[in-house]
C-alpha cells in the first residue's frame, strides 16, 4: 500500500523532520487560500498520484501568481495523469500539494528498502538526486552508496557519516544528514514500511537539507498493526478490478491480453500465463484464487475476469492439493450457470479427486472444454480466443 | 535416503488445536509421519488427535524428544512461534503461515542465524520425504519415493514438478518448498548443498520465479559445487515490472529479478531449463541423459 507525497511528508513532520511548507487542496478554489497561507510570490503545485515521473508528465508546475496557480489547479484536478510508470489511462488526480519554492543548491538521493541479499534493511544514497536511481545505478554505479543495518543495533551514527561524507556534505550538514537518516530508519521500522524514498533530497542555498519529494510504501502484511496509516489507503489509485478482487481476498492483476486466467497458487498462476504466451496467446490477467480455493471464491473470480471486456476465453488451471477438484468443478458449474458466461471456458484439473471433477464437468451439459494436461489446456484456450 | 527429515523424525505441530493445525496434523498422521504431539498455549495437558498437547515447545521437546515442528499459527504470532521452536532446540522448523511482516522476518533471521536451526519458509507448502515423513500442506498421494530432489519457491508449482516426476517413475528423495517471501529460512543454495551430499538423491529440480537474485546465486553455486544433474523452471516470463505477483517476493524491481536473466544464468551453469511448466519432467530426464 502506497502513501501520497503529502501524507508521507506529514509522517516525516510527525517525527520532527523539516519538510518544505505545503498545503494539500482538493478543489481549485482552495488554491488562493493555500498561496496566502504559504506566502511568497511563487509556488510549486504537485499532482498527488501513486506513480513517479509526474514532473515529465506535466503533473508538477511552478506558478508565479495566484491566477497561474488557480489555472494549474483547475487543469490538473479531476483529470487523469499518465506517466511512464503507470497504466496507459493513468491515475485520477484528486488532491494537489501546493508548496513553497526553495533556492536549491544540490539535489541528492536517499532511500530505505529491504536488501534481500543481505536479509536486512538497507539504505541507498547518491549525489545524483532528481534522477531515476536505476538509471544512475546503470550509468554511474560509483555514485551509489550503500549501508545495511544490523537489526540489533539499528542504524549507527558512523553509517550515517559514511553516507554524508560520501555525498560530499560538510560541516553542520553532516550531523543534519545523520539525524535525517536515523529518523527515516526509525520511521521505516516503526511504520512497517517497504519503501521510503526521498528523491530529490535537496540542499538549499542557505544550507538546509530538505526532502523535496517523498514516497512511502507500507508492507501489506503489516497493515493489521498500522491501522492509522492503513486508513490513508487511496483506492482511486488502483485499478477498480484489482480493488474489487482485493476485497474478496483474490490476487488479481489486470494485463493487456484476451485470455482470462484462474489458477490456484501464485507460482502456478505465473507459470500458466507464461504457457499461454508460449502457445501464442496473451493473458488478460494474473489471478490467484489461493491454495485453499472454494466454490465461492471460484464464482467471485469468474465475475472479476468477465468484467474485463477484452476477455475472449477463460483458462482455469487448478492443481488440487488441499482443495478437492470435485468441489472446484461444482464451483465452476455453479458460476457458469449464475454468471452466464458467453466465452469459451477451458478447464484443466489435476490432483485430489481430479477424475470426479472432470466427470462432473463432462456431465454438466455446459459448454466447458476439458483439457487433459497443461499444454493442451493452453493450446485450447489460445485457439478458442482467436 | 533423504535430506532434513525421514521416518525417524519426531514431529510436533505449533497451533495444533486450531483448524489448520488440526487438519494438516491429521493428514500428516495418515501419511505415516511420526507425529508426537503439539503445542497450544493454555491447552497443555489435553489430548488432541490422540496426541498430547503442551503449553510450550520447550515442554513438548522435553517430553517427546521432538526434533521437527510445523507451524500453523496466525501471521501476527508466527515470528514468536519460530523463535520458540529454535530456542527449544528444534532442528527442522517448517513455517507454513503466510503474510508475516518483513520486519518480523528480518529479526527472526538475525536471531536464528546464531542458533543453527533449519527454518523452512515462511509462506511455504513445507517439506516431504515421500513414504516417510510429510510436514506441510502438500497432497501426499502425488508423491512417490525415488531419487529426484526438488527445491521450489512456489507451492502448487512444486506439485507440478512432483506429479511429473511421479508419472515418469523417477520419484522424489525429498521435496522442499522454501517459500515465496523475500526474507526466508533455507534458500536454494542450502538445499542444493544438502541434495549434493545426499546419496539418495541422484538429480535435482529447482523451481524458481521472478524477483530477487536467488536463482542467479544458485546458478553460480551449481557451477562450482553441484555435480549431479540439475533441471529448472522459472515462472514469470510474462510478468509486468513493478507488480507484486501474489508472492511478496515475486516482483521485478528496476529491471532486476527478470526471468530471462535467471534462465540465462542457469543455462550457463549447465542446468537444463524447461521453457514450459509442463516440461519439468522432460527437463530432468534430459539432464540425467546428458551425464
Amino acid at each position: 500500500m502506497n502513501l501520497h507525497e503529502y501524507q508521507a511528508k506529514a509522517v516525516l513532520r510527525d517525527y520532527g523532520l523539516a519538510t518544505p511548507r505545503g498545503v494539500a487542496i482538493q478543489a481549485a478554489a482552495e488554491s488562493a487560500a493555500a498561496a496566502e497561507t504559504l506566502g511568497g510570490h511563487a509556488w510549486m503545485i504537485k499532482a498527488q498520484i501513486h506513480a513517479g515521473g509526474r514532473g515529465k508528465a506535466g503533473g508538477v508546475k511552478l506558478c508565479r501568481s495566484a491566477a497561474e496557480l488557480a489555472t494549474a489547479a483547475h487543469a490538473l484536478l479531476g483529470h487523469r495523469l499518465t506517466t511512464y510508470q503507470n497504466a496507459p489511462d493513468g491515475q485520477p488526480v484528486l488532491t494537489l500539494l501546493v508548496e513553497e519554492t526553495l533556492p536549491i543548491a544540490r539535489e541528492l538521493y536517499l532511500s530505505i528498502t529491504v536488501d534481500r541479499a543481505a536479509e536486512r534493511i538497507g539504505l541507498v544514497a547518491s549525489a545524483a538526486g532528481g534522477m531515476e536511481i536505476e538509471e544512475v545505478a546503470r550509468t554511474e554505479p560509483e555514485k551509489i552508496l550503500h549501508e545495511t543495518v544490523d537489526p540489533v543495533t539499528g542504524l549507527m551514527d558512523y553509517q550515517g557519516r559514511n553516507l554524508a561524507f560520501g555525498l560530499g556534505l560538510a560541516g553542520e550538514q553532516v550531523a543534519a544528514f545523520v539525524k535525517l537518516a536515523k529518523t527515516c530508519y526509525r520511521i521505516f521500522i516503526e511504520k512497517d514500511l517497504a519503501l521510503l524514498e526521498i528523491n530529490p533530497l535537496v540542499v538549499t542555498e542557505d544550507g538546509r537539507i530538505l526532502p523535496l519529494d517523498c514516497k512511502m510504501g507500507l508492507d501489506d502484511n503489516a497493515l493489521y498493526r498500522q491501522k492509522a496509516l492503513a486508513e490513508l489507503a487511496d483506492l482511486s489509485q488502483i485499478d477498480p478490478k484489482e480493488a474489487e478482487a482485493h476485497s474478496h481476498n483474490v490476487n488479481y492483476i489486470a494485463l493487456n491480453g484476451n485470455i482470462g486466467c484462474m489458477v490456484n497458487g501464485a507460482g502456478l498462476a505465473m507459470a500458466t500465463m507464461d504457457l499461454i504466451k508460449l502457445s501464442g496467446g496473451m493473458p488478460a490477467n494474473f489471478l490467484d484464487v489461493g491454495g485453499g480455493a472454494t466454490a465461492q471464491s471460484v464464482a467471485q473470480a469468474f465475475q472479476i475476469i468477465l468484467a474485463d471486456p477484452n476477455v475472449k476465453s477463460v483458462l482455469i488451471n487448478i492443481f488440487g492439493g488441499i482443495v478437492r477438484c470435485d468441489l472446484i468443478a461444482e464451483g465452476i458449474i455453479q458460476a457458469v450457470r449464475e454468471v452466464g458466461v458467453q466465452v469459451p471456458v477451458v478447464v484443466r484439473l489435476e490432483g485430489t479427486n481430479a477424475d470426479r471433477g472432470r466427470e462432473l464437468l463432462a456431465h454438466s451439459g455446459l459448454a466447458i472444454i476439458a483439457a487433459n494436461d497443461l499444454n493442451e489446456a493452453a493450446r485450447l484456450a489460445v485457439e478458442s480466443a482467436a | 535416503m533423504s535430506i532434513l527429515i525421514d521416518k525417524n523424525t519426531k514431529v510436533i505441530c505449533q497451533g495444533f488445536t486450531g483448524k489448520q493445525g488440526s487438519f494438516h496434523s491429521e493428514q500428516a498422521i495418515a501419511y505415516g509421519t511420526k507425529m508426537v504431539g503439539g503445542v497450544t498455549p493454555g491447552k497443555g495437558g489435553q489430548t488432541h488427535l490422540g496426541l498430547p498437547v503442551f503449553n510450550t515447545v520447550q515442554e513438548a521437546v522435553r517430553e517427546t524428544g521432538a526434533d521437527a515442528s510445523m507451524i500453523y499459527v496466525p501471521a501476527a504470532f508466527a515470528a514468536d512461534g519460530i523463535l520458540e521452536a529454535a530456542d527449544a532446540g528444534i532442528r527442522v522448523i517448517a513455517c507454513i503461515t503466510e503474510g508475516i511482516p518483513v520486519r518480523d522476518m528480518i529479526n527472526v533471521k538475525a536471531a536464528i542465524r546464531a542458533n543453527g536451526a533449519n527454518l523452512i519458509g515462511p509462506n511455504c507448502p513445507g517439506l516431504i520425504t515421500p513414504g516417510e515423513c510429510k510436514i506441510g500442506i502438500m497432497p501426499g498421494f502425488i508423491h512417490q519415493p525415488g531419487t529426484v530432489g526438488i527445491v521450489s519457491r512456489s507451492g502448487t508449482l512444486t506439485y507440478e514438478a512432483v506429479w511429473q516426476t511421479t508419472q515418469s517413475g523417477l520419484g522424489q528423495s525429498t521435496c522442499v518448498g522454501i517459500g515465496g517471501d523475500p526474507i526466508k529460512g533455507l534458500d536454494f543454495i542450502d538445499c542444493l548443498a544438502m541434495f549434493q551430499a545426499d546419496p539418495g538423491t541422484s538429480a535435482i529440480i529447482l523451481v524458481g520465479e521472478i524477483g530477487g537474485s536467488a536463482e542467479e546465486a544458485a546458478a553460480e553455486y551449481i557451477q562450482g559445487h553441484v555435480s549431479k544433474p540439475v533441471a529448472a523452471y522459472i515462472a514469470g516470463l510474462t510478468a509486468p515490472s513493478g507488480k507484486r505477483m501474489g508472492h511478496a517476493g515475486a516482483i521485478i524491481a528496476g529491471g532486476s529479478g527478470k526471468a530471462e536473466d535467471k534462465i540465462a544464468a542457469l543455462e550457463k551453469a549447465g542446468v537444463v531449463v524447461a521453457k514450459s511448466p509442463a516440461g519439468m519432467g522432460a527437463a530432468i530426464a534430459e539432464a540425467i541423459a546428458r551425464r
